[in-house]
């Protein structure tokens, strides 16, 4: 298929952000193309599924069987000598999905506004008038081609390259990462069918957790996120785990193997620069305590598809018209993210016993506001009224010191 | 100078080129390839991986 090959916008990334950003450029009236490496929209993931109501009702489409695979009204938190706090609100409810068809989905509601995709093309430059981007260049079917667009829009990844072809900033610091690793399963017997499993400890999973997402029938998602700068692998602590719960796993097999570096920290200082915006994990864009990130690469595509489109009517494709795409996300996400990353960051520095004080004594409601970058000082008076040792250690993180 | 990378190993997830300083590194449609005129054996890229598939000046993440 040859397309044209001038584009008001082209958005390198046919993911969750990609997509749902071309969607809403299409449905805007702007000619728009969507490029991908692989050769199929969707897999293989990098992700262990999970996607809050309130992300769902964000995507735009139905959550069906198709793609919506198991209702999910909370998470079972289970601290590192065994102890389970349940956790269970308006705000914990959601779905595992199957992320393949999600992202199919999300590409066929963009392609049914308009939008034009490409698969197995890769984005090797940027093309550019001076210090501004003017499209990418890419090798399709080993084929060098270039794509000129008024507006390129970075959705690739934690890998992103095309943002720093455009001279930003996005290597991602190794204490600022999590190395992911899971295996789809089947035949795991769960706790609880709609709920979550997340296990704690320094032994578990050093700064992470282990995960165990259902998605029905007995399939679930086992997977684990643990600190980047660990040389022993996020696999070995994986493995372990399965085989100190031997009994649990005995009758389950593995039908996938999924990896992939989750960025737990703030988002890069600048997503933008003259023609070129960066949406999702490409700018880190990912919830620093539990790792997710479908939801905020939605959002962020529907903003940078806002300013995307004013700028193309202005005809003004400058930092200065971009630089609405970061404040705007900023002002809705970026201070929410800013309060989570405090709680990461307390969180990473507690010990198992400290977090056995904390399972036990904390409202299970407060560790649902936690994840939301609330209540971390009711945490910290809790821990502190219970192990007087604790004060200094929480002086220390509240100084700074 | 390059990363080696265990294609036996890798799971293609790019992790690698996340962290990579040096641009060095990056996820092909079905594979990941290294940079040797990039690549300055920093290591780095040996901490991420999560399944132990690069060797840089003979270290390698520890699997089980």
């Amino acid at each position: 298929m040859n397309y044209q090959k001038e584009w008001d916008v082209i958005i390198v990334g046919a993911g969750p952000g990609g997509s749902k950003c071309a969607r809403a450029c299409a449905e805007k009236g702007m000619s728009t193309l969507v490029i991908d490496r692989k050769q199929q929209v969707g897999p293989p993931k990098r992700c262990g599924e999970g996607l809050s109501k309130r992300w769902v009702e964000l995507s735009g489409i139905e959550p069906t069987p198709r793609w919506a695979v198991q209702y999910i009204d909370g998470a079972i938190l289970i601290s590192p000598t065994g102890k389970k706090v349940v956790v269970a609100n308006s705000k914990t409810t959601g779905y595992v999905i199957e992320r393949s068809q999600f992202e199919k989905l999300l590409a066929e509601k963009a392609i049914e506004a308009g939008a034009k995709y490409m698969l197995k093309t890769q984005a090797t430059g940027l093309l550019k008038d001076g210090d501004t981007v003017t499209g990418v260049k890419v090798l399709c079917d080993g084929k060098e081609k270039e794509y000129k667009a008024k507006i390129v829009i970075a959705a690739d990844g934690v890998d992103s390259l095309v943002a720093r072809y455009a001279g930003l900033q996005t290597t991602l610091p190794l204490t600022e990462c999590d190395s992911g690793y899971q295996y789809e399963m089947a035949g795991v017997p769960l706790l609880d069918q709609q709920k979550m499993e997340l296990y704690f400890g320094k032994d578990v999973a050093p700064r992470g957790y282990v995960w165990v997402f259902p998605k029905g029938d007995g399939v679930a998602n086992v997977g684990i996120g643990v600190m980047g700068s660990d040389i022993t692998t996020a696999k070995y602590y994986l493995d372990k785990w399965i085989d100190a719960h031997a009994d649990r796993f005995k009758n389950a097999s593995m039908t996938e193997i999924n990896a992939g570096v989750i960025p737990v920290t703030a988002p890069v200082k600048k997503f933008y620069a003259n023609g070129i915006m960066v949406i999702g994990d490409a700018a880190r864009m990912v919830n620093p305590i539990h790792g997710g990130g479908m939801g905020a690469t939605m959002e962020a595509g529907l903003m940078a598809a806002d300013t995307a489109k004013e700028a193309v009517d202005a005809g003004d494709v400058s930092e200065a018209m971009l630089k609405k795409y970061q404040d705007k996300w900023q002002e809705v996400r970026g201070k929410e993210f800013a309060k989570i990353l405090q709680v990461r960051k307390f969180f990473e520095k507690l010990t198992d016993k400290q977090m056995e004080i904390i399972a036990e004594a904390v409202d299970p409601q407060i560790m649902i506001d936690l994840g939301h970058g609330q209540g971390l000082g009711t945490v910290i008076k809790t821990l502190v009224a219970k192990s007087p040792d604790a004060a200094k250690f929480a002086m220390s993180f509240l100084t700074g010191e | 100078m390059a990363a080696k990378i265990d294609k036996e190993l890798c799971c293609y997830c790019g992790g690698c080129a996340s962290v990579c300083p040096f641009s060095a590194l990056e996820l092909k449609g079905t594979y990941v390839k290294c940079d040797p005129e990039k690549c300055v054996d920093c290591g780095i890229c040996v901490k991420i991986c999560p399944v132990g598939a690069i060797e840089v000046k003979g270290q390698r993440g520890e699997n089980k």
